[in-house]
């Protein structure tokens, strides 16, 4: 039995704007094992962020989270103190954002980000690192991220590197504070496809070496299936599916799951790959019941009044429709 | 970003600058109405002693000859006489310009301390009861004129109150430190007179406050504004999520990109209040630049206008260059582009 490192539990999440409330999260369930690799999949708008930013408790402040909760290591970090917080945030958990360029604080040099999070990440540890300690713990973390001369990358401001450099970077000070736990917001969406192969890679042996658990959320479905052990389909604020990886891409039981395959391009014929028809549903009316069933071909009488939950298919699969119920 | 050959550059360019403001300035003192000889020597003077202060004036000249005799004179350091003080103009730039820069340091430093302080606190706790107070406080700083300001301050802190003194620079029972270098603070302290230095000090409280209420309103605005825009950014979120402390984030993080805005906004309004304060010296009675360029104006006192136009004039472009200076400093993305410029 493996032990379980983090597990979230009917996470219901609104946003509070000028016009009322947008129901984003409807009843999150997920979880993660001790150097497990997960990836989470889903569309644009799906909370995948959310869920994401709710673990590391730095949601914006129109965030209300109405339910649920979020057990690391079998404590809720939702009703955590600041205190317990900040020390995941540096020990334990940490985060690498879909966008290098914007996740680098354009005015400062790598060096003054990089010391501040050795810095505080350590001083929960032990005792206070020296200046040259902490320089030496950032080039070491440099080195680990694969980027070549980080002593001159130290002395770089941001808009010194180019896009995959940044990205490197990012990694590496995610690498600083991540002893358990690597959340990666699609790491390399924004630079070019072979980039990105590379990032992919480099996240996978970094966590392989450190036996760190990783979720990593992303749109590349292929470059998941290489790195994860299970998946996560995320629709419209629900779970709707999780499998071993092969499994589920041999044999995926929700509609929405197989229709989200269906929209990889292939290079092999077959044209124009097939759009999922219609849209994410409007949060401030979403569907009473299941939320993909106005898009979906299978829809039921049921599926309309009642939302269905998880249920177990065997071999970690689980599917959360009522086709299967 | 090389900064010799930069600041070299900006003063090239200032110097043009300069030029075109004396040409303008020259011919606009010139062309509007008015005769300066009979308005320097009144109504009852003979017309005799009129032409002759107009040939003195060379005021009977073409315009652009008269323009080249003030400017080889200027630049000798010789801006002319003022028809007003019947003194050279220059003298009267030494001794009333340290009094006007006085209070525009002084002011500088109250803005600056209290906007951060305030910008910072609003924009991190956007839409708090604090916030809102300062917004309001921000529009009404902004919207009501300094003389409101001067006067409120008069009436409650040195009517009703008596806290302050409110006229002049120095109360009777204090010797007036000698004229080194003009401010009266720093000479009060170079003779070591502890006392006239704490009687100046109260003295300049009020006009220094009332300089500075509207810039500190639109200056927090803008901090505020900025802080607020920036809270968003990834990298905020990022600094967060490594448990960075977060008054670090609030006071490194944050304010380092959003402060950028208000340091070329502050150029702006030093340079402003330099020209600008005659209403401030007026009512406080502060014998200072601005006051002295509003009489040479009232008086249409030729060389005592220019020489004080052109002196704001360089300290705007003075100002500028060190703002850009700071600014380059603050973000390395203009110094990047200034580099391969």
């Amino acid at each position: 039995m493996q032990e379980r490192l983090l597990e979230i539990q009917g996470l219901h999440l609104n946003y509070k704007v000028y016009e009322g409330y947008l129901k984003v999260l409807n009843g999150v369930e997920f979880n993660i094992d001790k150097g497990e690799k997960v990836g989470l999949i889903g569309e644009s708008g799906c909370g995948k962020t959310t869920t994401m930013r709710s673990i590391m408790r730095t949601l914006p402040s129109n965030a209300v989270i109405t339910a649920g909760k979020i057990l690391f290591k079998g404590k809720d970090i939702l009703t955590a103190s600041m205190d317990e917080v900040q020390s995941l945030r540096r020990n334990n958990i940490s985060m690498i954002f879909q966008d290098p360029t914007a996740a680098l604080n354009p005015v400062f040099k790598i060096e003054e980000i990089f010391s501040d999070i050795i810095r505080f990440s350590v001083r929960t540890s032990s005792k206070k690192l020296t200046k040259d300690e902490i320089k030496l713990k950032a080039v070491e973390a440099l080195k680990a991220a694969a980027l070549p001369d980080p002593e001159r990358i130290l002395q770089n401001y941001p808009i010194q590197l180019s896009g995959g450099m940044r990205q490197r970077v990012c990694i590496a000070m995610a690498l600083i504070s991540s002893n358990d736990l690597l959340i990666a917001d699609e790491p390399g969406t924004n630079l070019d496809v072979t980039i990105e192969d590379q990032i992919l890679r480099l996240l996978g042996n970094l966590v392989n070496e450190r036996g760190t658990s990783i979720i990593l959320i992303s749109h590349a479905l292929g470059a998941v299936k290489g790195l994860v052990d299970r998946v996560y389909v995320m629709y419209a604020g629900n779970m709707v599916e999780v499998a071993k990886t092969d499994d589920l891409f041999s044999d995926p039981l929700h509609p929405y799951t197989s229709n989200l395959f269906k929209t990889v391009p292939k290079l092999t014929g077959g044209g124009i790959p097939e759009a999922i028809k219609g849209r994410i549903p409007d949060y401030f009316d979403p569907p009473k019941g299941c939320r993909f069933c106005p898009r979906c071909d299978h829809a039921m009488p049921i599926c309309e009044k009642e939302t269905p939950t998880f249920k177990d298919m065997g071999d970690k699969h689980e599917v959360a429709c009522f086709l299967y119920s | 970003m090389k900064l010799l050959p930069y600041i070299a550059k900006r003063l090239l360019y200032s110097i043009f600058v300069l030029l075109g403001l004396s040409i303008l300035i020259f011919t606009l003192s010139r062309v509007i109405p008015g005769d300066p000889a009979r308005l320097a020597l009144g109504p009852m003077a003979p017309q005799w002693a009129v032409d002759q202060l107009r040939e003195k004036l060379h005021l009977n000249d073409p315009l652009p000859i008269q323009y080249i005799i003030w400017l080889t004179n200027a630049l000798r350091g010789d801006l002319g006489e003022s028809i007003v003080s019947k003194r050279p103009v220059i003298e009267d730039v030494i001794t009333f310009f340290p009094a006007s820069f006085e209070l525009v340091i002084f002011s500088t430093i109250i803005s600056i301390a209290l906007s951060v302080l305030i910008g910072a606190m609003a924009g991190r706790r956007a839409n708090s009861l604090f916030d809102n107070l300062v917004r309001v406080f921000s529009y009404i700083g902004i919207s009501v004129p300094t003389f409101v300001w001067a006067i409120l301050f008069l009436f409650f802190f040195g009517y009703i109150w008596k806290m302050l003194p409110t006229l002049g620079q120095l109360s009777t029972e204090f010797t007036r430190p000698p004229f080194i270098t003009g401010m009266m603070s720093i000479d009060a302290l170079i003779v070591g007179d502890l006392g006239a230095f704490i009687d100046h000090f109260k003295h300049m409280i009020l006009p220094s406050v009332t300089m500075s209420i509207s810039r500190i309103a639109q200056d927090a605005k803008i901090l505020r504004a900025g802080m607020i825009e920036n809270l968003k950014k990834d990298y905020i979120t990022s600094a967060t999520s490594f448990g960075v402390p977060e008054s670090r984030i609030t006071f490194k993080y944050l304010m380092k990109p959003s402060i950028i805005p208000m340091v070329s906004i502050m150029g702006m309004e030093i340079s402003g209040s330099m020209g600008g304060s005659f209403i401030i010296e007026t009512i406080f009675n502060w014998p200072g630049f601005g006051r002295y360029g509003m009489w040479a104006m009232l008086n249409k006192d030729l060389n005592a206008i220019i020489a004080s136009v052109m002196i704001v004039g360089a300290f705007f472009a003075l100002i500028n260059i060190v703002v850009d200076i700071i600014i380059a400093y603050l973000d390395p993305r203009i110094r990047m582009v200034e580099r391969s410029a």
